[in-house]
């Protein structure tokens, strides 16, 4: 395998409404961020991540690319996912050995529409989009299958928001936990707040990296897995496909110091931590993680960028990102990044 | 007026987006059309409900084998929708649940019609209930529902009665804004409502007293369920035991906050005006304390 590393992370000071912002106003920032970190103005592979149904427009993304330059042409990809896919891509395209740079982004603006019904859009046609069956509904469903304590719950809430208020880019939320409950079991402080925001990521590879970082945090392992779309084929109290990626991105190959998880709900993170193997000693999201701050098509990309930074800064020798996608934690990316 | 920087734009695929089943997703559809639930069996020999093509075990084709299943099932997880949005299956407040169909090795993902969410959790037993007419669709399915296991039986037999006899001279004497009671002559004690026996002594009570409207609270109980006799709630009903009597009357007790009510609190009927009087205890709208002192029981 090449040696890529993370060389440089930048995000969006993240909000709970819509600011106005078009999506390359609202990107422009962080590009310009990570250029400048860098030193680089163009790149040898740039991907994006992002869900046209949050902006309700078919190929929004592709505007999106007016806040890179891509003109005279460059080499460029999308994933509809999290920009942490986008990620995965491009660790790919640098494996191939001829460009050494790679451009990563993601963003996405929930204030836009009702993300409760446009996550339906993303189940199957068939047995359960007819149903009307939304985001909060289907991950209740998976917090009663795991029947996690009430007292649990609630502290990786206040921790979250704790950690989220001290964190200059996330939401403000408050202490105190609002009381109602959507669908139960899960009360309003077990989901991520709406949130609108971007991150964008700069990778290299080999002595590149080197020249451009002082400390990059190498990509020592990185995988993602997937598990059948239906929940009823799935325990939903477990997750084999976080474990089978942390399983091959190595994460028990060392301890691990700080992980970002990508749990947009508090009873995800038990689920997580268990599929990940990570002991007490393991800080979880330090930076709040997405129940601080949740632009979602960016959040997973953020928590790599977060595991990132802590080596980039030197607090940390040895970190894990993680990322998910589909319903009811479907499909899991695992990082490793090492300094 | 509505903000003129902010625009509303809808997207929507006008008539419905039309997309082709296959054979396997097409055959469950068929069959729920015709009322009822199959599922496809596995190499390895599991029943998956709803049916897949493959095994998402192994990847392999599933057999050709269709096996009905359930109807009824059991509920493995669920979720309580207490606000229903307008896309979901029902109008009223139900639950989400994962159901493993009799027969099936997998769970199907419905709603549950229970009423409250007490009425469902994991190992409750659940039926489907069909829509009316079927179309070949998951929502020929309206939802389940849990198993019968009691029906509500209505009852209602009306009656006349009529106060002859001891409790016709007692309203009679409540008609005029006076209590009746009775003196038995072998053991002296003062029966009100007036009674044509003691039922200690088992013989004819022949005296009649007029007793006063005044009395004392022995005992009392709040009430917080509506009563057509009460004015609101909570009220009290008490037992009252007019001065001269040696049994409580029961009544209730008002003018007076319902948790300051107390034993040996004394107490004097409130009558309503003389011109709406009638031979029924409606004449006493209630006792309230006259704020004496408290008499010791």
């Amino acid at each position: 395998m090449r040696e890529v590393a993370i060389v440089a992370f930048a995000q969006t000071r993240h909000t709970g409404h819509d600011t106005g912002l078009s999506e390359p106003e609202l990107i422009l920032p962080v590009i310009e961020e990570v250029k400048a970190r860098t030193g680089l103005s163009r790149f040898g592979f740039t991907c994006s991540g992002s869900c046209d149904y949050l902006a309700g427009a078919p190929f929004s993304f592709v505007s999106a690319l007016d806040a890179i330059g891509a003109w005279p042409p460059i080499s460029e990809s999308h994933v509809e996912m999290d920009g942490a896919w986008a990620l995965y891509e491009a660790w790919v395209r640098l494996q191939h050995g001829d460009v050494d740079t790679a451009l990563v982004y993601g963003f996405g603006k929930s204030s836009q529409g009702d993300l409760r019904a446009i996550m339906t859009l993303q189940l199957d046609p068939y047995y359960l989009a007819p149903l009307g069956l939304d985001q909060l509904s289907y991950a209740a469903l998976q917090a009663a299958a795991l029947g996690a304590g009430r007292d649990e719950l609630d502290a990786i809430a206040r921790r979250s928001r704790a950690d989220g208020r001290r964190n200059p880019y996330a939401l403000d939320l408050p202490d105190d936990l609002p009381g109602g409950s959507p669908v139960e079991p899960l009360k309003e402080s077990d989901v991520a707040p709406l949130t609108d925001g971007a991150a964008a990521v700069v990778l290299a590879a080999g002595d590149r990296a080197r020249e451009l970082c002082a400390n990059p945090a190498w990509i020592a392992g990185i995988a993602h897995r997937i598990e059948p779309h239906y929940l009823g084929l799935r325990d939903l109290a477990r997750s084999p496909s976080t474990a089978d990626a942390a399983r091959a991105a190595g994460v028990g190959k060392g301890p691990v110091e700080v992980a970002e998880l990508h749990a947009q709900f508090t009873h995800e993170e038990p689920i997580l931590r268990r599929a990940l193997d990570l002991p007490d000693s393991t800080v979880i999201n330090p930076s709040g993680g997405p129940l601080a701050a949740n632009p979602v098509m960016a959040t997973g990309l953020i928590r790599i960028g977060e595991a990132a930074r802590r080596i980039h800064d030197g607090a940390a020798r040895r970190t894990v990102g993680h990322a998910t996608s589909g319903p009811c934690l479907q499909h899991n990316l695992v990082t490793v990044l090492e300094a | 007026m509505s903000d003129p920087l902010t625009a509303e734009h809808v997207l929507e695929f006008p008539g419905g987006y039309t997309r082709s089943t296959g054979p396997v997703i097409g055959r469950f559809l068929t069959e729920l059309r015709a009322g009822r639930i199959v599922g496809t069996r596995t190499a390895g020999g599991r029943v998956l409900v709803p049916p897949l093509e493959y095994d998402p075990a192994t990847g392999d084709p599933v057999t050709g084998e269709y096996v009905e299943v359930g109807p009824a099932g059991t509920v493995t997880a669920c979720a309580w929708v207490a606000e229903p949005r307008p896309e979901h299956p029902l109008d009223r407040p139900f639950a989400w649940a994962l159901i493993q169909l009799d027969g099936a090795d997998t769970a199907l993902v419905h709603a549950v019609d229970a009423g409250n969410p007490k009425a469902v959790r994991p190992g409750t037993r659940v039926w489907p209930v069909w829509r009316g007419e079927r179309r070949g669709h998951i929502t020929d399915l309206s939802c389940f529902a849990p198993e019968v296991t009691r029906i509500v039986s209505p009852v209602r037999v009306p009656y006349t009665l009529r106060a002859g006899g001891a409790l016709g001279v007692f309203l009679e004497g409540i008609r005029r804004g006076v209590f009746i009671g009775g003196r038995c002559a072998s053991c002296g004690k003062v029966y009100v409502p007036y009674r044509l026996s003691c039922p200690q002594c088992g013989v004819a009570i022949g005296e009649r007293v007029e007793l006063p409207d005044t009395g004392t609270v022995t005992t009392f109980a709040i009430n917080n369920l509506p009563d057509p006799r009460a004015p609101e709630v909570p009220f009290v009903s008490a037992y009252v035991l007019l001065d001269g009597a040696d049994v409580p009357l029961i009544a209730l007790v008002g003018g007076i906050p319902a948790h300051e009510v107390r034993q040996g609190m004394r107490v004097r009927a409130e009558w309503v005006p003389e011109s709406e009087r009638t031979a029924s205890m409606a004449n006493i709208r209630w006792f309230a304390p006259t704020g004496e002192l408290d008499v010791e029981l």
